[in-house]
């Protein structure tokens, strides 16, 4: 049963990867709040770790490099999150909403 | 085929350990799709989180299979544990609420169609990429374990982990003064 070693499968991760990519993408360009978008992007960076975790189990002769590294993405992840909160708090405050419909000072 | 890289490529029995383990394998990525289809899709935000919170904690089970019970903890207490509340947090404070009704006439018909063949056409290339290419295994040189990764983290990477400290620290400050400006 092949289904069952897919645990030991590169190309397996690689398509979990994709998906959630492409779950970020849909989700960026089919939300209407701030909120939302940024959920979205919190998928396109965990896809990027997922690709890297996944060559850094299959591929890499030194495994520690993609941990590594993964662990960097989350880190700049979560400072992204809270720079994105404060500055949605900040917008609330002004505007009294955070959709993206309302906030078009700048369209020409 | 030789571009699958499967590494022990035997397939087990389904009544074994590894049998097991491979059915527990497919659970994970079960609650990894379960989560972010209702992530993106769930009208209401606070269900978005939730369903953040359900894929990552499925993404924490899927660093556990890629040999890394340290990243999966990390990725419990960082991603489960703090973004997903701070995202919960704004929401209470900003409460956006997507517009009901009004909000679908003054968008465009075709922006979900547009949205999903985008994503769908990112899905099926990145698929292909990583499916046709034939991918190099390189000689194992160092170990999985979280001794070589704290070594590594304060030896070779140490310049990056302190930028990484400082990146933080602005990151904290300023949240603080853009959440503090304007404040009566």
């Amino acid at each position: 049963m092949q289904l069952l070693n897919l645990y030991n499968c590169l190309s397996t991760y690689l398509v979990i990867g994709a998906l959630l990519f492409s779950f970020g993408i849909y989700g960026m360009v089919v939300r209407r709040t701030v909120i939302g978008m940024l959920i979205s992007s919190e998928f396109i960076l965990a896809a990027a770790s997922t690709n890297f975790m996944a060559f850094n189990r299959f591929l890499a002769p030194d495994p520690v490099i993609g941990q590594i590294f993964t662990l960097f993405i989350m880190a700049i992840a979560a400072a992204e999150a809270a720079i994105a909160i404060s500055i949605m708090i900040a917008v609330y405050r002004n505007y009294k909403t955070i959709d993206t419909d309302d906030l078009i000072d700048l369209q020409g | 085929m030789q571009a699958i890289v499967c590494q022990p490529a035997a397939a087990p029995m389904l009544f074994s350990a590894e049998g097991m383990v491979g059915v527990i394998f497919l659970l994970t990525v079960a609650l990894v799709f379960t989560g972010a289809v209702i992530a993106v899709s769930a009208r209401r935000l606070v269900r978005a989180v939730a369903g953040l919170a359900v894929c990552f904690t499925g993404l924490a089970g899927v660093y556990y299979f890629l040999l890394s019970p340290f990243l999966a903890m990390m990725q419990l207490l960082i991603y489960v544990g703090a973004v997903s509340i701070l995202i919960a947090f704004g929401i209470m404070m900003a409460s956006p609420e997507e517009k009901k009704g009004t909000g679908m006439q003054n968008r465009s018909l075709l922006a979900g169609p547009l949205a999903f063949s985008t994503g769908a056409l990112m899905f099926a290339a990145l698929t292909v990429l990583g499916l046709k290419t034939e991918w190099q295994v390189f000689p194992r040189q160092g170990s999985f374990d979280i001794k070589a990764v704290g070594m590594a983290l304060l030896t070779t990477h140490s310049l990056v982990f302190e930028l990484i400290s400082i990146v933080l620290l602005l990151a904290i400050i300023g949240a603080l003064v853009l959440a503090q400006r304007g404040r009566n």
